[in-house]
């Protein structure tokens, strides 16, 4: 509750970096909005940061290049940073702050809201359950994406995160719920063509009149990324809370986002924390990540897709790091998986959806779905195992059940994580093929499938696999000796 | 309380009041500076160190943290945008403090206790500021049953009467720690809101249902007891191999994504402790929202009744006010402490504590203060000292005994156990569950890694099994005897420890070179992962383990070890073994055999004894 009121001062006592330091203020706001304006009448936004009686700290997203301090004039404006909303901004291009960028009008509204937002209250919350269907096997079979969850990518420059954000956003559906959805895509501090190679590919698949994009381009202002998700959330909050809709939200880069946070901080004298980033980067991280989600009552939905690269593919890096204890899982590339030429590049055993266990089984996706999952991720982590000790003794010194462990991890990289940027697999597809993996192993290295989903659902003699080449499974089935017989116990660790 | 006990009754009357209405125009200070939560004051005076004041036009709750001559830091609860320099902060006369009574259990709170349910119902799904709501219900009226009558000589402490609180716990109202006295009134039996006088001694004291106690200071008990009483988890893991105690202090370390929050939700589910106190310190909304819709469906295994009728929840959610997630864990362990003395043994999750430790850094920048290692302020290890050290087992005032346990959540920067939080907690735990990273992307689960963790409870507990309880209702099994407890539990560890160094040599030979009894014990630490240390918290049935259950589980990989040595050293090959067709049954068995079907596992180690029997059989 501000009070909406303007209040202008000329001169500043000090310019550093993007902030300015003006004095003998009276009645100026925490977070206040800023209207620095110089001679020749251009304006320049900023925010309060920091005030004290006589003096308010501002930050100025353009940055402070070319003021002079003495002929600056500093309006504050009597209310926080704020954005319009309103349906009719669907299929438009903002700057950081709601202004168009595609040369249209700026939105006619009165609805004007605050970008900080405020918490959710938990008790209003909606624990989401609806999985959303992305056509990709590697995440609908093992890290089931969940309308309202916050799922970021762990990336690294150069994979191909975009391609994958881009397939995610065209193919995502939720089974028999078609409702109205948007798209909302927020950039920070990326490239132009990066920005241009979502819009086209949204303009493709048909969607980009239900998008809204912020940009905040590489050659943009830093300081002004610190406001772009916020705007993009403030949108999407608006739609899907009031407007009834499921959102989209995509941000890219949160790498960017921090290292302008980190500059901030830095011009401020903040006492860092971990790689000079501020103590507070986990707060402020999660202002932005706990805005997804579902509200009870309300028929809308905020999904995230953060992106972010990971600096040297460091995933103990602050800003993956932060982000992994705050968002609901991550899907992570790998680079390895990248220069084996799998698409989409998915390192399934760091990635996980922690909503997934809700969304999925019996009545859902299907029964046999969490214990698939599992035993994929048992198998698979056994792979890594095995291909080390491969490395050490040689391929043919394995034992048969290692061999057949060596087989699978092939199989499961080259036809189960890899399929076309356009290819859109149902998930009975994926998790059959899924079964068509598991059929490479000896029966008895199955231990968190149960007898019964085996029976069911392993194509096997009784139950002829769809695609033959799945079909040549080593030793073992039915007999006990066989490939048990060299069984060899690299554990899990 | 500073100002002496006596004035709990008169202060409890006037918070409720003024929390709802007007507050007095009691002016201590003006706002002369504004950093995020910190703010400055001047012209101070008549304000109390650790005062709970009100904070500009909007009346945001706040804590002075700071007095010097006419200056004063205050720390603010809630979001200080559009704050001004200039604005009054208002005194209440008293420290912040955790409203005590009935209407607590059942209910979610933020780190201030405001009830977030009720916020919800008069402001709307987004939590507005300055919304002070008192935490307990002032108007309900509840059944009070008056224990004492005029003329009873009560001390501090003192049960006076109780109220059936929820269908599983009786709050019973205490005369404050330092009050006592002749009874001249006492009320007869009947219906009471939490501010009528229940109980009125000689000296002017009147006893209500609601009182108040500070939250940064602990309560007192008579004396201290040794914890000797296991916290029964039915978490296979830690009842078996790394065991807490009633009372007991643990931690759960453990980068993103590797269980810490599971682990946390299954102690508030399973363990066997009369009340939970969970407290959400700076994480993710949803993870509150999942328990709020799951706990009320679940029914606690000992009492039959739903789980929530026995939970307290504080949510402090990342993106909420972080001077209110500093104060959310004192909330949390004082409202612990207060049905401790009414003689409940109360569990205390909190997670995380590296968020609070965090926040404790974040305020202390602010302050400008020395910072010490990784900008964490010099007193962090005191303060995490200090709280853990209001875990424990007690003889309370009132001579019951009673405990709080408080199972910790650290969230290190990269997984990397060597930062200070994780360091200095693990100077003052007894229990260190260590959560590894690469059990976790395999998805064994709880990624508990059994060759770093550790309790020092074992050998306080192990003459508790031995001897058994007299009380074995209503402990899920656990009150039986099991006098191999110790015995199972160090040759299981032994295998563990012995499989770790033949990896070492089989990650360059492969297994297959090694010989036959050393292969046999890799094959019976796989049973002892798959079979046993993993658990399901998803499944239905294994996601609670009675201890029966796992002392049969234990038995029966032990006892397949045992005869298949046996085997061995007559010559049999290892293949022989191996083959077993109730291998498969042992590795399913945690979810195959339902909790009240037990019988099924000795038919099973009569299945494995055939199996034996018939390889014997054929080498004679
Ligand atoms: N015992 C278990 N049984 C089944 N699944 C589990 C178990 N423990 C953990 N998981 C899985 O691991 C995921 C991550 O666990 P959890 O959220 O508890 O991690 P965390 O350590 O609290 O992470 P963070 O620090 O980011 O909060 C869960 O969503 C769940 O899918
Ligand atoms: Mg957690």
């Amino acid at each position: 509750m501000i009070e909406e009121q303007e209040r202008e001062y000329l001169g500043t006592s000090r310019l550093f970096g993007p902030i300015l330091a003006v004095e003998k203020v009276s009645g100026v706001g925490q977070d206040e909005m800023v209207e620095v304006v110089e001679p020749d009448g251009r304006v320049r936004l900023g925010r309060v940061l920091e005030v004290s009686e006589d003096m308010a700290i501002v930050q100025v997203f353009e940055g402070t290049a070319g003021l002079v301090a003495k002929t600056t004039r500093v309006r504050f404006t009597g209310h926080p940073l704020r954005i319009p909303v309103s349906r009719d901004m669907l299929g438009r291009v903002f700057d950081y702050l709601a202004r168009p960028l595609d040369g249209g009008p700026a939105p006619i509204t009165d609805d004007l809201r605050g970008v900080e937002g405020s918490a959710i209250n938990p008790t209003a919350r909606e624990y989401p359950r609806d999985y959303i269907q992305t056509g990709i096997s590697a995440i609908d079979g093992m890290n089931t994406l969940v309308r309202g969850q916050k799922l970021p990518i762990f990336s690294g420059s150069g994979l191909p995160h975009d391609a994958l954000a881009a397939q995610i956003a065209r193919q995502a559906r939720v089974k028999g719920q078609e409702g109205d959805f948007a798209i909302i895509f927020a950039a920070m501090g990326v490239k132009h063509d990066t920005a241009e190679f979502f819009r086209r590919s949204l303009e493709e698949s048909g969607v980009l009149r239900n998008t809204i994009m912020f940009l905040n381009l590489a050659d943009d202002p830093p300081v002004e990324r610190l406001v772009t998700p916020r705007s993009a959330l403030t949108m999407a909050e608006f739609l899907a809370f009031e407007a009834d809709m499921h959102v989209l939200v995509i941000m890219t880069d949160m790498t960017n986002y921090a290292e302008a946070l980190r500059e901030i901080s830095s011009v401020r004298g903040e006492l860092p924390s971990r790689k000079g980033y501020p103590g507070y980067l986990y707060s402020d991280l999660a202002s932005i990540y706990e805005r997804a989600g579902r509200i009870r009552g309300k028929r809308g939905s905020i999904t995230q897709l953060p992106i972010l690269t990971m600096p040297n593919d460091d995933i103990n890096h602050p800003v993956p790091d932060l982000t992994g204890y705050i968002t609901e899982g991550q899907i992570v590339l790998s680079r390895d998986l990248y220069h084996k030429g799998i698409y989409p590049p998915i390192d399934v055993l760091p990635s996980l959806s922690r909503l997934m266990k809700d969304g999925i089984g019996e009545g859902m996706t299907r029964g046999d779905h969490p214990n698939v999952a599992s035993q994929l991720y048992a198998a698979y982590s056994r792979v890594k195992a095995v291909r080390s000790l491969a490395a050490v003794i040689g391929e043919e010194e394995l034992s048969e059940v290692d061999k057949a462990y060596l087989k699978f991890g092939e199989e499961f990289e080259r036809r189960f994580l890899k399929q076309e940027p356009d290819e859109d697999r149902s998930m009975e597809q994926t998790l059959d093929l899924a079964w068509h993996m598991l059929a490479l192993l000896p029966r008895d290295e199955l231990h968190r499938v149960s007898q019964e989903q085996i029976e069911k659902y392993m194509p096997g003699k009784d139950n002829p696999p769809r695609n033959p080449a799945a079909a040549g499974r080593p030793g073992a089935e039915g007999k006990d000796t066989g490939a048990d017989a060299g069984k060899d116990t690299v554990a899990v660790r | 309380m500073g100002n002496g006990f006596a004035g709990n009754n008169t202060g409890a009357a006037r918070n409720g009041a003024n929390a709802e209405t007007n507050l007095n125009e009691n002016v201590v200070g003006i706002i002369n500076k504004i950093s995020g939560p910190i703010v400055g004051c001047r012209n101070v005076k008549h304000a109390r160190m650790l005062e709970h004041v009100w904070v500009g036009p909007e009346r945001l709750m706040g804590e002075i943290i700071k007095l010097e001559g006419e200056t004063a830091t205050i720390q603010v609860y809630e979001n200080t945008e559009g704050l001004k320099p200039g604005a009054e902060v208002y005194g209440t006369g008293q420290l912040l403090a955790v409203e005590l009574g009935p209407g607590l259990v059942g209910q979610i709170f933020d780190g201030v206790e405001r009830p977030l349910e009720i916020i919800r119902e008069r402001h709307g799904s987004f939590i507005a500021r300055g919304a002070n709501v008192p935490p307990l219900n002032p108007d309900r009226k509840w059944g009070v049953s008056v224990l004492v009558k005029a003329g009873d000589e009560l001390a501090g402490g003192a049960i006076v009467a109780t109220i059936q609180e929820t269908s599983t716990i009786e709050h019973r109202i205490m005369l404050p720690p330092d009050v006592s006295g002749r009874v001249v009134f006492a009320a007869s039996d009947g219906e009471y809101s939490i501010d009528d006088v229940i109980v009125r001694l000689d000296g002017g004291y009147e006893v209500r249902c609601r009182t108040r106690w500070p939250v940064r200071r602990r309560r007192p008990y008579a004396r201290r007891l040794g914890p000797h009483v296991p916290l029964v988890t039915g978490q296979r893991v830690i009842d078996t191999f790394f065991p807490i105690a009633k009372g007991g202090v643990a931690a759960i370390p453990g980068g993103f994504g590797t269980g810490k929050t599971s682990m946390q939700h299954q102690l508030a589910k399973w363990s066997d402790a009369d009340l939970i106190v969970y407290v959400g310190c700076g994480e993710r909304g949803n993870e509150m929202t999942e328990v709020l819709s799951d706990f009320p469906e679940l029914v606690d295994p000992r009492t039959g009744k739903s789980l929530m009728e026995r939970t307290i929840l504080i949510a402090n959610t990342s993106n909420m006010p972080v001077a209110a997630r500093e104060a959310s864990i004192y909330t949390g362990i004082t409202i612990a402490e207060y049905f401790r003395d009414m003689g409940y043994h109360v569990a205390m999750m909190a997670d995380s504590t590296s968020r609070w430790a965090e926040a404790l850094r974040e305020i202390s920048g602010r302050l400008e203060e020395m910072p010490a290692e990784e900008g964490f302020p010099p007193y962090l290890a005191s303060r995490l000292a200090e709280f853990y050290e209001r875990g424990g087992l007690v003889q309370t005032l009132s001579g019951r005994q009673g405990s709080v346990s408080i199972v910790g959540a650290v969230s290190p920067p990269g997984g990397d156990f060597s930062e200070p939080v994780t360091q200095h907690t693990k100077r003052f735990v007894r229990c260190f569950w260590a959560l590894d990273k690469e059990l976790a992307n395999a998805r064994h689960y709880p990624a508990i890694n059994w060759l770093e963790s550790y309790s020092e409870y074992i050998d306080e507990l192990v003459e508790w099994w031995q001897e058994g309880t007299e009380d074995t209702k209503g402990t899920g099994g656990a009150g039986a005897k099991d006098p191999r407890w110790r015995e199972r539990r160090d040759r299981a560890m032994e295998i563990l420890q012995e499989e770790d160094r033949l990896q070492q040599i089989a990650r360059l030979v492969g297994s297959d070179a090694l010989p036959d009894d050393q292969r046999l014990i890799l094959r019976v630490a796989d049973m002892l992962k798959e079979g046993f240390l993993q658990q399901n918290a998803l499944d239905d049935v294994d996601s609670f383990c009675p201890a029966e259950k796992q002392a049969k589980m234990l038995d029966i990989i032990l006892h397949f070890y045992e005869r298949a040595s046996v085997l061995l050293k007559d010559g049999v090959p290892l293949i022989k073994v191996t083959g077993f067709r109730t291998i498969p049954e042992i590795m399913r068995m945690k979810s195959t055999v339902e909790n009240d079907r037990l019988e099924k596992l000795d038919e099973l180690r009569k299945r494995i004894d055939e199996e034996f029997d018939r390889v014997e059989s054929e080498y004679r």
